[in-house]
């Protein structure tokens, strides 16, 4: 949030470098053997949740609404892309049926009519946007009107995600029940487990953040961002101001969810699986410390801090299985305590201590120099 | 009271809170052009009041209309209400902390409040002549790229008053403005209302009497008292005026 004429100038340059890195040079290392195809992988779902902290600071960060149920987002966006993964299976499954192998062993012997339309590859797209912005549209429009704000906005998205679990936990959904949806074959008749495919989606998701990262900028530097900023910092002004505030919280609370989604649709095909337990509340909160952790509001903080905390999950978890919950609390005690702004805010943090030490040391060199010359 | 038509009308207004009467069936009208003064012990329902008309809370009964009667106020929603040109100064002072004064006053201008348009609405020249002129009368221009978080208590209340006349607003309320000021802010302050009237209808909540004196030399001053008006008239005759004198002056009263 803080900028430094120095750090400014550096900004521009630091974005670009790391935008062609993540896009271009990323895959191109690992088409020549030299990034594994595991850490490819990895990294696209990395990238995966740097988009859906993106989309979580949009409405923390710039407009003070704290989502606790953006992983539903997430989830749903991941489970429209696997309804039509699923149905590309084909006879591929283990009981050789049309039908997904979940029903099969449910006992059914016709797809559910909910199921048919995605088939279509456009369909089940549009479906990853329409159906999580419904539900963002509904909810919000309730929550909004009602002028539900603060702690209780955030409870409620909290019970709204756990009742979404709860709801997907359960085999008559036709949804996949606690196991979800997996053992997926192919996407646009390219073959999922092999390295070239994994590349392409890859590619796809670190296009896609930078597109949104992109999008997010100029949102947030129109003058619609600056009602955003107003309405976290002041909605009652910005309501005796003639803005209908619950129409712009509604609209940003929309495009989050909606950016959610897609990013859940392409972590579904690089991972390849989902399940309820990706849209319980523990996800998203562990979804809002990346966003506190890398420093919320300044959009790239997040991605920052989504990254190095999966990163260091990855890591740790197999370093030191039994510690890395511990490492982790830890590691957000710090940052909670020491940085204010979060990963993204230590340079400037550090530029204001190097002033202060700067200024501390003229005065202290000028002090004896004052009483030298003194008669 | 005139035949000519009243920009706002406000009969039989009662609110109360808790079975605390804030206002008791309270009648006021305003003529457009008007700057008008209310004075009021504390709790006489001054703040109450503004909060009917901006629609913040609803009465329990009566009428408030707009513009001789063409709008009813209780039907619309805050920013209704202020799409009707009717703009607040709260108490406090209520500015956006995070911003620089000029992006205060260019959320504030008069036009479309739509989304569409706060996506792609650019600035237009003319707005931003609008705007150095605002800066000039509120006395801020040396100060237009600061946070408004980071200007002093009377600079903010200006830039208060600023945002309403950046939104063209055709009845200013404004809250107590000389609240927490120094008497060189206070005077200035009454400066810039005084140049405002005529060209807006304002009406100004305040305690202090020096202040009220400078400001309502040509207008009316309103009484109101346990949320009713106790009387009505220019700032002498209200002074004057015995009921006036016990419940807001009175100690001296007794005293005398």
């Amino acid at each position: 949030m803080t900028s430094n004429p120095i750090s400014s100038r550096i900004h521009g340059p630091i974005l670009l470098v790391s935008a062609v890195f993540l896009v271009v040079v990323m895959p191109w290392l690992n088409s020549c053997g030299l990034i594994a195809d595991f850490t490819l992988n990895l990294w696209g779902k990395y990238l995966c949740y740097g988009i859906m902290a993106v989309a979580i600071d949009l409405l923390w960060g710039f407009t003070g609404l704290l989502c606790l149920g953006q992983a539903l987002f997430f989830s749903l966006g991941g489970y429209m892309m696997g309804m039509h993964l699923m149905l590309m299976i084909g006879k591929l499954g283990q009981y050789k049926s049309d039908l997904p192998d979940f029903m099969v062993f449910l006992g059914h012997t016709t797809l559910p009519g909910f199921w048919q339309a995605f088939h279509s590859f456009p369909f089940a797209l549009a479906m990853v946007f329409l159906v999580p912005g419904l539900l963002a549209l509904v909810f919000g429009y309730l929550a909004f009107r009602s002028r539900i704000k603060g702690v209780y906005f955030s409870i409620l998205t909290q019970a709204l995600t756990y009742g979404a679990a709860l709801l997907f936990f359960r085999n008559d959904l036709l949804m996949g029940g606690n196991n979800g949806f997996t053992d997926f074959r192919t996407l646009l008749g390219s073959d999922l487990r092999i390295a070239s495919t994994q590349r392409i989606l890859y590619i796809c998701t670190a296009l896609l953040l930078v597109a949104v990262v992109a999008g997010c900028k100029w949102l947030t530097n129109s003058r619609f961002g600056l009602i955003q900023r107003a309405i976290r910092d002041s909605e009652n002004r910005v309501l005796f101001s003639g803005y209908a505030t619950a129409n712009f919280k509604l609209f940003i609370f929309v495009t989050s969810a909606m950016i959610a989604a897609t990013a859940g649709a392409l972590y579904v095909p690089q991972v390849g699986i989902i399940n309820p337990s990706e849209m319980t509340p523990e996800k998203s909160l562990e979804a809002v410390v990346w966003v506190a952790l890398g420093g919320r509001g300044s959009l790239y903080g997040p991605v920052l801090g989504a990254v190095s905390v999966n990163a260091l999950k990855s890591w740790a978890s197999r370093a030191y299985p039994d510690l890395w919950l511990i490492i982790l609390g830890g590691s957000f005690v710090l940052v909670v305590m020491f940085m204010p702004n979060g990963i993204i805010g230590i340079p400037a943090q550090f530029a204001a201590w190097a002033a202060r030490r700067r200024n501390r040391d003229a005065t202290t060199a000028a002090a004896p120099a004052n009483r030298v010359t003194d008669p | 009271m005139s035949a000519k038509p009243f920009l706002l009308a406000a009969e039989g207004l009662n609110k109360s809170f808790d079975g605390y009467q804030a206002i008791n069936d309270l009648n006021f009208y305003l003529d457009e052009g008007e700057l008008r003064t209310v004075i009021g012990p504390n709790g006489a329902g001054k703040t109450t009041f503004l909060d009917l008309i901006t629609g913040r809370t609803a009465p329990d009964r009566g009428t408030l209309m707009w513009d001789d009667g063409k709008h009813d106020l209780l039907k619309l929603s805050e920013y209704q209400i202020y799409r009707l040109g009717i703009g607040r100064k709260f108490q406090t002072p209520t500015v956006y902390n995070d911003h620089s004064v000029t992006e205060n006053l260019v959320l504030s201008l008069a036009g479309s409040r739509g989304i569409w348009h706060s996506l792609f609405g650019k600035v237009t020249p003319l707005q931003r002549e609008r705007i150095a002129e605002i800066l000039d009368i509120i006395k801020l221009t040396g100060h237009a790229q600061r946070k408004a978080g980071t200007l002093a208590h009377g600079q903010k209340q200006w830039l208060e008053i600023g945002m309403l006349l950046a939104q063209e607003a055709r009845l200013l309320l404004v809250d107590e403005p000389a609240a927490g000021m120094t008497d060189e802010e206070t005077h200035r302050t009454g400066e810039l209302l005084l140049s405002l009237a005529g060209k807006h209808t304002i009406v100004v909540i305040e305690h202090d009497m020096t202040f009220v004196r400078q400001i309502a030399r040509n207008g009316k001053v309103t009484v109101l008292h346990q949320g009713h008006v106790l009387c009505e008239g220019a700032v002498d005759q209200v002074q004057n005026d015995e009921r006036v004198i016990e419940v807001y002056l009175g100690r001296k009263s007794k005293a005398a």
